[in-house]
């Protein structure tokens, strides 16, 4: 690089959220005028920092540390570089970065680097604390390793919450010829994000928490499994794989080692069942992503046949920090048997949505009032939802409800994948009922007949209510329905989705009704 | 920039290119699914001619591979139009207001969600989900991104779809 003292540093984000408000443009317009102005600089594209209602922020590198812009447009650029080289005043300079308090107030864990570093360079990622968690690990043995995950507490952040640890040690256990490691990157919950902005700002914790699974485990190959909603995703994780490999943190001798480790992205074809886990196996093995019955568990018999341990991308994402400063500085954040921090996506009609990471125990109230500052229409909430597709729909009586996976069970919801979707007081909640049994309908893998065929008469059933046809025993019907698919479905999308149906029924009863009468009724 | 972010030009349908697709990706384990996907980035769909090829070179059944051509929402069995419009549908970008939004797009084409303008010229799809639900609702220009979208750029995207 030539950059001299003089050069101006210039961070503009490469996340795709940046990038669909703007952010490739300003790096052109930047250029453009520094080249008119004769002017040095050099633009670096980090993720985001999860700032999400501030993008694109851009920032500089000052000796006070990295001064942020945001939300910065083309019309913007002359000015704000006029600010950036007086190191001045501006309406949209919002100070040093790490000192904005939405940031402050957070606990970086697994987010730490993301927005800060450049994403495609191994050496930057190494000068901020990373493959530290690896280092540490190529030290231990297998045990030592599994046994620093289970001590953390860390579990599954793709919904299920399961404990990591225990499922690394099943893996380990199971003696076999080959292993796999998968990465779960399909994240088709709405209203999550913090995969596709962890992959695309610090593609190589990933790579570094799967390549400490495949050491733990003994498993030489590992897939990474992304969606292809996510082109960006794609091809920031295969940069970082490319990267590591020539940096010699992948291949046949890590570091100098003797474990192998190596791996590959493969893209989904636009199916959300295929995040669940074994149909996403079914998947990469380049067939229908029909789920399996259970047993035998993918620990057992997984890709190929073969043991696996398939994780979230958020999970693989923990493991770096926890072996790195070991199981107790991540287990001291949290709150019964939730331990940690969990990267909390803030979206749909809210004012300051983004991503927020934090240990676990504060309040849906805290997130979408006081972090959140309620909807950017400036109406009342009237209802989240918590989750995903699958998840329920909440009302602000619940709100007191701390994030934690047994506190929302008990409450008949789940924290899912950690996506919070806020709505306005303009929600028609047998409207949003009915897309739930859509969906289902629409992503049904089609083995069970309550999901298959359930959500459909759902969708109906909810159209005879909204019409105003019997609607007292239509209601009884899709209550019934909704048992049906709740006992009657193998995995969580047939099981699930009567979640937000009978959420929003229960707390919302007032919607479920003949359409034009309640209509009249609000004006 | 990205290849994705060029409007659609593929080449047309030739068993010889085909072949060379299918020789090309021999070493995958499991690659059917990357079979399908480089095919469509070929020739824009997945031409049925290519479907026993696959089954031939794969040492599947016909059936087999057509299951899971017709499982994935991904592939197309035609040609789409010279661009593609996706409107995600899903509940943060529903929150944000994009239902008015996708009706709005629809009214201007001319089209329902699923269906190619009569000139070939826009195919408009619905998506589930971006990850862009914090700068909802969110649209997908032939691979490229647009976010916080509002009558002013819905409009605007729809003009430069039909260009
Ligand atoms: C319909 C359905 C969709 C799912 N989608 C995802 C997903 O997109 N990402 C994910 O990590 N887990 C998803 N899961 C959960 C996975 O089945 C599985 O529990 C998870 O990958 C395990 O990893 P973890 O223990 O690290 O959470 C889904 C489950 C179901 C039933
Ligand atoms: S519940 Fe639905 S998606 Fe799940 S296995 Fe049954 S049919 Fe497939
Ligand atoms: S719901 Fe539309 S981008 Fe996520």
């Amino acid at each position: 690089m030539t950059s001299s003292d003089k050069t101006l540093k210039i961070y503009i984000p490469r996340d795709a959220a940046a990038v669909s408000v703007g952010a490739d443009e300003l790096v052109s317009a930047f250029e453009a005028q520094a080249a008119t102005r004769k002017l040095a600089i050099e633009i670096i594209r980090p993720g985001s920092r999860g700032l999400l209602w501030l993008e694109p922020m851009i920032e500089v590198a000052t000796p006070e540390g990295r001064v942020a812009f945001g939300p910065v447009e083309e019309k913007d650029v002359a000015s704000v570089l006029d600010a950036m080289v007086a190191n001045g005043s501006h309406a949209l300079r919002l100070g040093v970065a790490e000192e904005i308090p939405w940031l402050k107030k957070q606990t970086r864990l697994t987010f730490v680097r993301c927005g800060v570093v450049d994403p495609r360079s191994v050496e930057d990622y190494i000068a901020h604390d990373g493959y530290r968690g690896l280092a540490r690990a190529l030290t231990l043995d297998s045990a030592g390793i599994i046994a620093d995950v289970t001590t953390s507490g860390l579990r599954g952040r793709g919904g299920a919450g399961f404990p990591t640890g225990i499922k690394w040690k099943t893996v380990a256990d199971t003696k076999a010829d080959r292993k796999f490691i998968v990465c779960n990157a399909d994240e088709g919950d709405s209203g999550t994000f913090a995969d596709r902005m962890i992959m695309e700002g610090d593609p190589f914790v990933v790579i570094e928490g799967m390549t400490i699974a495949g050491i733990a485990v003994g498993a030489t190959k590992g897939y990474i499994y992304i969606r292809s909603e996510y082109p960006h995703a794609v091809e920031a994780m295969n940069e970082g794989i490319a990267a590591a490999k020539r940096a010699g943190y992948l291949g046949d001798k890590i570091r100098g080692s003797a474990h192998a480790f190596d791996l590959e992205v493969r893209v989904g074809a636009g199916a959300y069942v295929c995040g669940e886990e074994t149909s996403l196996l079914e998947s990469l093995e380049g067939r229908r992503g029909i789920v399996r019955a259970k047993p035998p568990l993918p620990a057992h018999k997984g890709l190929f046949g073969k043991p696996t341990v398939i994780n979230n991308v958020l999970s693989f994402a923990a493991i770096p920090f926890i072996l790195d400063n070991g199981a107790k500085a991540y287990a001291d954040y949290g709150m019964g048997r939730s331990r940690g921090t969990m990267p909390i996506q803030l979206a749909g009609n809210i004012k300051f949505g983004g991503l927020f990471e934090v240990a676990f125990g504060i309040t849906l109230g805290e997130l979408i009032d006081d972090i959140g500052g309620g909807t950017f229409t400036g109406k009342p909430v009237r209802a989240v939802q918590v989750g995903g597709p699958l998840g329920a729909y909440f009302p602000r009586e619940l709100f007191d409800t701390p994030f934690d996976y047994e506190a929302f069970a008990k409450r008949d919801g789940l924290i899912g994948h950690g996506g919070i979707v806020v709505f306005d007081d303009t929600v028609d909640m047998s409207k949003q009922a009915r897309f739930a049994m859509e969906f289902c309908a629409i992503e049904s893998c089609g083995k069970c007949t309550p999901c298959r065929i359930g959500s459909t008469r759902g969708v109906e059933t909810i159209d005879k209510i909204r019409r105003g046809e019997r609607v007292a025993e239509n209601i009884a019907v899709l209550q019934d329905l909704s048992n049906t698919m709740k006992f009657g479905s193998l995995c969580a999308l047939g099981g699930f989705t009567p979640y937000p149906v009978m959420s929003a029924l229960k707390h919302f009863p007032d919607d479920f009704g003949p359409v034009p009468t309640r209509l009249q009724a609000a004006e | 920039m990205n290849a994705a972010y060029e409007p659609n030009a593929y080449e047309s349908w030739s068993a010889d290119r085909g072949t060379e697709i299918i020789e090309s990706l021999s070493h995958v384990e499991g690659g059917v699914i990357v079979i399908l996907h480089a095919m469509q980035e070929a020739f824009g769909y997945v031409p049925e001619p290519a479907i026993p090829m696959i089954a031939l070179a794969r040492n599947l059944s016909r059936a087999e591979v057509h299951g899971v051509f017709t499982f994935y929402h991904d592939f197309r069995h035609e040609p789409a139009g010279k661009h593609v419009l996706k409107i995600c549908r899903a509940e943060a970008c529903q929150a944000a207001g994009g239902d008015a939004l996708a009706a709005r797009a629809e009214a201007k084409l001319g089209v329902k969600f699923g269906n190619t303008t009569a000139d070939q010229r826009v195919t408009l799809e619905p998506i589930y989900c971006l990850g862009l639900c914090a700068t909802a609702p969110s649209a997908m220009l032939d691979g490229r991104l647009v976010g916080r979208l509002d009558e002013k750029r819905i409009d605007a995207l729809v003009a430069e779809a039909q260009r």
